[in-house]
């Protein structure tokens, strides 16, 4: 296992690279502490893939350095990294059993078949496939198939990094919750350095330590499921994690004061007078529906969904999400909303802008 | 489960194939019976005594058995270079850029080819006084000539069907070599496999059911060949090329013998739906075990 060092990284698939627009993956610098588990979240065609290819040296880098455990590996061929990926679509070689796919990278290695059968016994117990070792893989199931990607990535005990990319995509509903813990309590046990692709927030919310969010070719983000909730440091973040996504209202901010379209609305914190674009950003978690003070909405429609109602209105032509609690009365005269002050961020030109006097990260 | 509605008017949507198929294949083979169970003299018909006197003879006659006994040889020398031949093409084809387009042209150009252009194409291109390739040989000192070295016949026959057919089986099987997602090429890279290992083991399996088809094709078309082989050999030196399609016409057409031709063409067509059978079973079932 290792920790993973990406140093003033980027990449083009163009040749020629001109403008930042021809970079899918822009410049980055960020370390992959050894042990964690990460999610790589973002739409699709962010650069999500790319990054995960470069680290996994399907790809080379059109410039700096990506180093394992401080050592360059940039120009080191995939096989020399012992990396393990599973990819999203179930990779398994359809005419040997499960047991020789498990066992098969142990053997391009060259170990000792003592060896190669105990490890793969100790795999199959770990990813629960002992009963079906000598089955065919081919009339295998979708998530039977992953896991003996898995198991192949793990099987060698030098291993670096697992990578997921998507692993998820084509498993059944009831299925991927199960591999998913399946894949935590693997990482409690055993420690791997996991980095996780996928554009399903839940996926990966509840399987990182860390979630880093992309958004075109740029890292936007990284920081803990909570941290990401509570204070997103873009507005996308803020509205692709989250659902339904983070209400973002365009604002004037004075020091602790924000004006919506004239109305007043008093902040947590003060944060001076930021220029450019200036929005307020909360979630609907943190909006509350009145009949008396705080902004003018229409409502427009009330969707309920079990454990909660969420009401979509209008503030000023701009669409604003509510979450009500489920035994919330919504009468005709609730045509007002107020803010839960610590749950109002600010922005300038979608980027978070930090309170006055705190610590925080200012983008 | 709800019952299935009877309704014997569906018979009706069939019958246009059953009718066509008739015309096509039933009416024309049973004509053939009609003959394998009679004898013509003088463009009289007789009907036989022994209804299957002609098969008899013919099973207990020699020719028929050398016939199929070459025919046998060809289409597995044939098969067992235009199959790896075909395969090892395919793999070295580009898979991406202007080049594929290119490839694939150039590929399908022998495909395109009537029969006997072919055969022409390489009578001419074997003969030893005005032939490119007779020629040089000459030239060059090699004794070579289709028309009375039967070594050099069958290299003349086979060769011109690999030059002809190989590009059928390399493009199936490129069909399903850019069927394979590029996921399998890298995890084959992660568990360092070597070049061997991926072929054998993704390329292939991935290959299988192209390829039945491809041998299933080659097989067919190569038992029945006919054009190609007559028009550069004549079935010659003596006998040595005279596979079953250019027997059963000397047979039939040559010596006129239609009771006789007619009984063989039977027996061929029946020996070729009996392989391709036994060769298909013997496939599907193969698949069948793998999963």
């Amino acid at each position: 296992m290792a920790k993973i060092t990406l140093d003033n990284l980027a990449h083009s698939y163009l040749p020629n690279p001109g403008g930042p627009d021809d970079y899918a993956l822009k410049e980055l610098n960020h370390d992959w502490n050894d042990g964690e588990a990460y999610a790589l979240l973002g739409a699709s065609g962010c650069g999500k893939s790319t990054l995960l290819n470069i680290i996994s040296g399907l790809l080379e880098p059109s410039q700096g350095r990506i180093l394992f455990d401080d050592k360059d590996v940039t120009h080191a061929p995939t096989a020399e990294r012992n990396i393990a990926q599973v990819f999203q679509f179930p990779v398994v070689y359809d005419t040997m059993t499960v047991r020789e796919n498990l066992a098969f990278p142990l053997k391009n290695r060259g170990a000792e078949a003592s060896y190669v059968a105990s490890r793969v016994q100790e795999i199959a117990r770990m990813i629960g496939m002992e009963d079906t070792l000598d089955r065919k893989a081919q009339g295998l199931t979708a998530d039977a198939k992953q896991k003996i990607s898995l198991g192949r990535g793990m099987v060698r005990e030098d291993v670096n990094a697992l990578l997921f990319d998507e692993p998820l995509t084509v498993i059944d509903p009831h299925m991927k919750w199960e591999l998913r813990t399946q894949l935590k309590q693997l990482h409690r046990q055993f420690g791997h350095t996991m980095i996780y692709v996928t554009h399903d927030q839940t996926e990966a919310l509840t399987f990182a330590d860390k979630v880093v969010v992309m958004h075109d070719g740029r890292v936007i983000q990284i920081g803990t499921p909570e941290e990401l909730f509570e204070t997103p440091e873009h507005t996308f973040v803020g509205y692709f994690i989250g659902s339904p996504g983070m209400n973002v209202l365009p604002a004037k901010v004075e020091g602790n004061r924000a004006y919506v379209n004239g109305t007043e609305i008093q902040l947590a914190n003060a944060y001076g007078a930021p220029s450019g674009q200036v929005a307020l950003g909360v979630r609907p978690e943190f909006v509350r529906l009145s009949d008396s003070g705080g902004l003018p909405v229409k409502i427009r429609r009330v969707e309920d969904v079990g454990r909660h109602k969420i009401v979509r209105a209008e503030c000023f032509g701009t669409e604003i999400n509510i979450i009500a609690g489920e035994g919330t009365e919504i009468g005709p005269d609730m045509t007002r909303i107020e803010f839960e002050p610590r749950g109002v961020n600010v922005y300038a030109d979608d980027w978070r802008v930090a309170p006055e006097g705190s610590q925080g990260r200012a983008a | 489960m709800q019952e299935k509605t009877v309704n014997q008017k569906g018979w009706l949507f069939v019958l246009p194939v059953l009718v066509l198929v008739a015309f096509s294949a039933v009416i024309p083979l049973m004509t053939v019976v009609n003959y394998a169970v009679q004898d013509t003299f003088a463009g009289e018909f007789f009907p036989l005594d022994d209804k299957l006197m002609w098969f008899r003879e013919l099973l207990e006659s020699d020719r028929m058995w050398d016939a199929l006994q070459r025919q046998l040889v060809f289409s597995a020398i044939i098969l067992a270079i235009e199959v790896p031949l075909g395969i090892f093409v395919a793999l070295n084809m580009p898979r991406k850029g202007v080049w594929v387009s290119v490839c694939l042209v150039l590929m399908s150009l022998p495909l395109l080819i009537p029969w006997n252009v072919v055969g022409t194409i390489w009578q001419i291109f074997g003969r030893v006084d005005i032939g490119l390739l007779g020629h040089t040989l000459d030239q060059l000192g090699f004794s070579y000539n289709y028309t009375q070295d039967i070594f050099d016949a069958w290299a003349t026959v086979i060769i011109m069907d690999v030059w002809h057919w190989t590009s059928l089986v390399a493009l199936l099987a490129y069909a399903g070599l850019v069927s394979i997602p590029d996921a399998y090429y890298q995890a084959a890279k992660i568990d360092q496999a070597s070049r061997w290992k991926v072929f054998r083991y993704i390329e292939l399996p991935k290959m299988r059911g192209v390829l039945t088809i491809a041998i299933l094709l080659r097989f067919m078309d190569s038992f029945k060949i006919y054009t190609e082989p007559f028009v550069v050999t004549g079935g010659g030196p003596g006998n040595a090329t005279t596979f079953l399609s250019i027997d059963l016409v000397k047979m039939a057409l040559g010596q006129f013998d239609l009771g006789p031709a007619a009984a063989f063409s039977i027996m061929y067509f029946l020996v070729i739906l009996l392989i391709s059978w036994v060769f298909y079973t013997v496939m599907t079932n193969l698949d069948k075990e793998g999963s």
